[in-house]
């Protein structure tokens, strides 16, 4: 599995609180039994509203790595499908004011970090990249910086994410069953395992 | 730091080890699963070659995709019949429990995993759904995952998590009448916000918890996740065990007498420590009615849409969309906003106590001409009891449909949908745009018999006018 140190790219900027999973991808597209066929669907009924203003319809943001998002972001349903649209889409990476814990969670666990900045400075970065689409966008998380252009914003990530992005880890399923006998120790400990 | 709460106690008890990055691998007690969450997660475990560590601690239903009236296989939607097939081939396969339409036990899984005794007090729950929360209600400490670990918790019955923080939402004394659970949380959510519950566990205690029924407590625990708590819980206690007393899965016999005393064990201790604590009243909650696009944009079904200078600063971009989209104005009340479709089902309101209150309000009325107004149960043993009680006929006489157990239209990844920009008047969870199935249909979420208050009168209306 891959170390995630640091990503380049260009950025697209998507302006609003609150942003529910459903909306990044609605319901009626969960109706799959693989991930292939979310792909050209994310924000698919914001994107029919805006009639080609969407973000993901400009064509100065086709190509664009990091989604620079407001305030909490992700909220709602806990449907993974959320950040694999955005993946394949082509999203590596999420800098927002702050994000909704499961899809977080979600992203950590599919080798996406999603780093938090001050409000301040997400909407200036926002900005940023509204006036200059083209401009390279760094994150880096051994430094907890991001970079756009010649400015550089310090970003936030709890440790323990960090690491597993630094070290390789994210997926963490292989190191979680890699403790089956501390597991079984644990399940035995349990009074209700017995009981059933 | 938190000391001494339930959510501490059951958190050190099913830690399995402290993961080099420093994350907790947590023992996840009871997996429950649906067709929505799941497929690609036995996909990645087919790919990698993993067996399921512990089959026998996952249970399988189907809710999300069921349609609600005609549930005769081959479902119409091809889709929601291959997505049928997927759950039924991967539950042989790996030997897992499934609760499958016609098995007399098939539901909502929020709703049927309690009902059935499956979860219970001290125990880790974790589904595909972001409102697992519900299980809090007995004493567990449940959360929502995604897909990917999905699989974790299929391969190795654990996760690799943060802790949260623990926040006590306390509130006391008596609720007034025509106050529902419902109008507790979205109070609650209204006045804490929705993003105020980010890091947070909430134990929610004081007088007016402890009063309540159990069926109750799921409602408020269901929406933790709406306030942006990923789990939401309530102390056992004697409502706790005489609910759960011969249940399905409940201890039996001297197993029983050790659970009781085990489960009272792990109440927060009295001088327990939390990250923060949130004093209300329940007198100042009253029936209360969304009307933006956030569970947070709540006001009392006799108040008004706030004007952007009443409400905080970082609250004004969402209502601005809020007006635009639900076609509101500040200042304008929300009581005799006109509605479409009335909507009376959901984990959070699908329960047999909310039929019941519901149909209090419904019967001998009638549903006003043109609105379509139908009822869910929440699970097949909901439907059962409803009808052995005469439910059924109280609302399908006063003109509501009586379905078949599911998600419905909360999520409306089924045939129930709202069309355009219809209003519905919903006791489901959440409001945000497109959520009921229309890229433009608006939601007004509040409790089930100002639901059936919305029916029979058109209108969004005040229930105490009605009792």
């Amino acid at each position: 599995m891959s170390q995630v140190k640091s990503i380049a790219g260009r950025g697209l900027p998507l302006v609003g609180d609150d942003i529910d999973t459903d909306r990044i991808i609605p319901a009626r597209f969960l109706k799959c039994v693989t991930f292939d066929g979310l792909m050209g669907h994310a924000f698919e009924d914001d994107r029919g509203q805006a009639q080609g203003q969407h973000p993901f319809d400009q064509p100065q943001y086709k190509g664009a790595t990091f989604l620079i998002v407001n305030r909490n972001f992700g909220c709602g349903s806990s449907r993974e499908h959320a950040p694999q649209a955005l993946a394949k889409w082509g999203i590596q990476a999420l800098i927002g004011e702050s994000f909704a814990e499961i899809f977080f969670g979600n992203c950590v666990a599919m080798g996406i970090p999603c780093v938090t900045a001050a409000s301040e400075q997400v909407k200036q970065l926002q900005e940023a990249i509204a006036q200059h689409p083209q401009q390279s966008v760094e994150l880096d998380l051994e430094t907890l910086t991001v970079t756009c252009g010649e400015v550089s914003w310090p970003i936030e990530m709890d440790n323990g994410p960090r690491q597993m992005f630094l070290s390789g880890t994210w997926d963490a399923c292989g190191q979680l069953v890699a403790q089956a006998a501390q597991i079984r120790a644990t399940a035995a400990q349990l009074p209700y395992m017995q009981w059933a | 730091m938190s000391r001494g709460t339930l959510f501490d106690k059951v958190w050190d008890l099913h830690t399995v080890s402290t993961l080099p990055s420093g994350q907790t691998q947590l023992f996840i007690g009871l997996h429950l699963i649906h067709e929505v969450t799941s497929p690609q997660a036995f996909a990645m475990l087919r790919e990698r070659g993993l067996p399921v560590m512990f089959p026998e601690r996952t249970v399988a239903t189907v809710d999300h995709i069921v349609p609600t009236e005609n549930q005769a296989r081959p479902f119409a939607d091809p889709l929601a019949e291959e997505m049928m097939e997927e759950l039924e081939r991967n539950c042989k396969d790996y030997g897992i429990r499934f609760y499958n339409i016609g098995s007399g036990s098939q539901g909502i899984v929020h709703v049927i995993a309690p009902e059935q005794g499956l979860t219970q007090p001290g125990m880790t729950v974790a589904c595909g759904d972001s409102h697992t929360s519900t299980h809090g209600a007995v004493g567990a400490i449940a959360f929502g995952i995604g897909t990917s670990q999905v699989r974790d918790v299929l391969a190795s019955q654990t996760l690799a998590l943060s802790k949260l923080k623990v926040r006590k939402i306390e509130v006391n004394g008596n609720l007034n009448l025509g106050v529902y659970a419902k109008d507790v949380i979205l109070h609650i959510i209204r006045t804490l916000g929705v993003k105020g519950g980010v890091g947070y566990a909430y134990e929610f205690a004081g007088t007016t918890f402890d009063h309540m029924t159990m069926e109750e407590r799921m409602t408020v625990c269901n929406m933790a996740i709406e306030g942006g708590a990923r789990c939401g819980y309530v102390n056992p206690d004697e409502a706790t065990f005489a609910y759960l007393k011969g249940r399905d899965f409940a201890p039996q016999g001297q197993a029983w007498d050790q659970a009781v005393n085990w489960w009272r064990s792990l109440r927060s201790d009295a001088n327990a420590e939390y990250d923060d604590v949130v004093v209300f009243d329940a007198a100042d909650i009253p029936p209360t009615v969304t009307w933006g696009i956030t569970p947070g944009q709540g006001i009392a079904v006799d108040g008004v849409i706030p004007a952007p200078e009443d409400l905080p600063e970082g609250d004004r971009f969402v209502a601005q969309e809020a007006y635009q989209y639900m076609e509101l104005q500040p200042g304008q009340p929300i009581k005799g906003t006109k509605v479409d479709v009335c909507f009376i089902g959901s984990c959070t309101n699908g329960r047999i106590s909310d039929l019941r209150e519901a149909a209090k309000i419904a019967q001998g009325r009638h549903v006003v001409e043109g609105i379509k107004a139908f009822v869910v149960p929440g699970s097949q043993r909901v439907k059962q009891q409803a009808e052995l009680e005469g439910l059924d006929k109280i609302f399908r006489e006063a003109g509501f449909e009586w379905r078949e157990p599911g998600c419905s239209m909360c999520l409306a990844m089924n045939p129930d949908k709202l069309i355009g920009q219809q209003v519905s008047a919903s006791s489901s969870n959440r409001n945000f745009k497109g959520r009921q199935g229309s890229s433009s249909g608006r939601t007004l979420l509040m409790s089930p018999a100002m639901v059936a208050a919305a029916a029979i009168t058109g209108q969004v209306s005040d229930v105490r006018d009605l009792l």
